[in-house]
């Protein structure tokens, strides 16, 4: 039999998470709320109530051509996942559908590549981009990215095409279905919402990514982490603007995030928590 | 049963994620080996040569990098400190019978979302700033001296900012586990006599100790390669106060163009994160039913 808690101690609760919630949300919500103020009372007192504008957006456009970089972002993470999904899905593919007795040894040895740090590789990395003329160069960034993020985009769908009873797919066999047509018909449909969820979470840490964006862009290529990252050295007054160009760059990613939280806890973790 | 034909498709379609992956991790990793043990700096005009072990030796024995090495292991080890002991009471705490659940749980996570430059320079101006941030106003409000904190605690910042990214992960990772859990199980404890201590200790612990190594192993590969917080926040700075050896590499390799000691640090760096690995990996291997 289940307790059902009485309604005081689901007040207290409520009034404890609630307040805890707001603490941890507090700097993004004060970056939101800086990002419609004018510029001098972004740095005044913040009990002072703000005269609301919108300023702040159309000066981080014009001075700055912000959709540039915002649209350098777009094409990196969108661009870097749909190369790795071309890539892993067929490899994941084989490797749950036709496991042999060295997938797991593949498997584990996809996964270390993961675990090599970024600055180990930095300075052969950075001169071969020099050489090849590559800085600075979105193309080559997204080739990166989908580098680094292809482990997890196998091992995620890999996870999930493991869940699909192969018995369909033998089934599909003996009514003689080709090859491609197990894949179009019975395979596809099935392995959708997993390949979506990857999509998803490989696009946010794509989104997110701020060692090799940073290192190999400069003012043309940059994507919004190496954009927002130039206020860091500002002249005069700035915080309502970086907050401005700050809530554009987390927005997209916050609702995307929000829409895949299940799936976040299963591909950060390789699967090992469900 | 697998035909030939299948067999020989299955291969063909693991061979290109074979590829480049094998490519991506062992040109740049052989190069790095290569350039570790060259006297290479992109502006001097000597010219290129081996030198052996003299970019090991200077690396290691300079005091800089010691400190660096310090500062990496306080970072991951205070960082994976708070946000396992604050993601188990916070996921505890959302776990409960409460009104909004799935709007906490939502608002919780949301730093992990944040692009790290973002949270380094919202915290480093409008939060630790010591005449306009929202601390220094709460200082000021109860009558105390505001702290400059990147300047007087530039360590314990960084960690901070840090640990405001990751305690959402670990908190979403460890409720996942903590949801998992039978109430049945607790039930039956709790009429037993179990008083709520020991029902965390003998029950909900052991269960969620699996999703506990795993938030530490997951944690520890990113932690320690903290770059773009330490970047825009402190600049690894005051002097080396804040650096860490994934920034002390980007120093030495994009601030003084000396290929040959930033390659010998990034040597180094990989050792030390390959010794993580060998554990995360022997794990992850451990649960995977291949």
């Amino acid at each position: 039999m289940a307790r059902t808690p009485t309604t005081t101690v689901k007040i207290g609760w409520t009034i404890a998470a609630w307040f805890i919630a707001f603490l941890i949300v507090f700097p993004i919500l004060w970056t939101i709320i800086t990002s419609f103020k004018p510029e001098a009372e972004a740095i005044a007192s913040p009990m002072m109530w703000p005269h609301w504008t919108l300023d702040n957006y159309f000066e981080v456009q014009s001075r700055s051509d912000y959709f540039r970089h915002f649209l350098n972002s777009v094409i990196i993470s969108v661009g870097s996942t749909f190369l790795a999904l071309l890539i892993a899905i067929p490899a994941a593919w084989s490797m749950a559908f036709a496991p042999t007795p060295k997938t797991k040894d593949i498997l584990m040895w996809m996964l270390s590549t993961k675990m090599m740090p970024a600055v180990g590789v930095l300075v052969p990395m950075y001169l071969i981009f020099k050489t090849l003329g590559l800085l600075d160069n979105v193309w080559g960034l997204t080739v990166v990215l989908m580098l680094i993020n292809l482990p997890i985009v196998i091992w995620m769908l890999y996870t999930y095409f493991k869940e699909i009873p192969i018995d369909i797919l033998e089934a599909a066999r003996m009514d003689g279905a080709l090859l491609w047509k197990e894949l179009v018909y019975v395979l596809v449909p099935m392995a959708v919402p997993g390949i979506a969820s990857t999509l998803l979470l490989n696009i946010i840490l794509a989104w997110n990514e701020a060692f090799w964006t940073l290192n190999l862009t400069a003012a043309k290529a940059a994507p919004l982490t190496a954009f927002i990252a130039s206020y860091s050295s500002p002249e005069g007054l700035f915080w309502a603007k970086l907050s401005a160009a700050s809530t554009l760059a987390i927005a997209p990613i916050l609702l995307l995030g929000w829409f895949s939280q299940k799936q976040l806890v299963r591909g950060l973790t390789f699967g090992a928590v469900k | 049963m697998a035909t030939q034909q299948t067999r020989g498709l299955a291969r063909t379609m693991l061979a290109p994620s074979v590829f480049v992956l094998l490519v991506w991790m062992v040109v740049p990793l052989v190069l790095t080996l290569w350039f570790s043990f060259q006297n290479y700096k992109l502006l001097s005009a000597a010219p290129v040569r081996f030198n052996g072990l003299t970019n090991y030796y200077y690396f290691l024995t300079d005091p800089v990098f010691l400190g660096a090495l310090i500062n990496t292991l306080v970072l991951v080890l205070s960082v994976l400190a708070i946000t396992v002991i604050g993601g188990i009471l916070l996921a505890l705490l959302i776990d409960q019978p409460m009104f909004g659940q799935g709007i906490v749980r939502i608002l919780v996570i949301s730093p992990f979302f944040i692009m790290p430059t973002v949270s380094g320079l919202v915290w480093k101006n409008m939060l630790l700033d010591p005449v306009n941030g929202i601390f220094s106003h709460i200082w000021r409000f109860f009558g105390a001296t505001p702290v400059a904190w990147l300047q007087t605690y530039p360590l314990f910042s960084v960690i901070v900012i840090v640990a405001w990214q990751w305690l959402p992960f670990a908190t979403l990772i460890l409720l996942t586990a903590l949801q998992s859990l039978s109430e049945d199980q607790k039930e039956a404890a709790e009429m037993d006599g179990a008083n709520a201590i020991r029902r965390f200790a003998y029950i909900t612990l052991p269960h969620i100790s699996r999703a506990i190594t795993v938030v530490i192993l997951i944690q520890t590969i990113f932690l320690l390669s903290v770059f773009a917080e330490i970047l825009v926040a402190t600049q690894g700075g005051p002097g080396f106060a804040s650096t860490n050896l994934a920034f002390l590499v980007y120093k030495i390799a994009l601030g003084d163009f000396d290929v040959g000691g930033a390659a010998a640090g990034g040597v180094i760096a990989v050792i030390l994160a390959n010794i993580v690995a060998f554990f995360l990996m022997r794990f992850i291997g451990k649960n995977l039913d291949a």
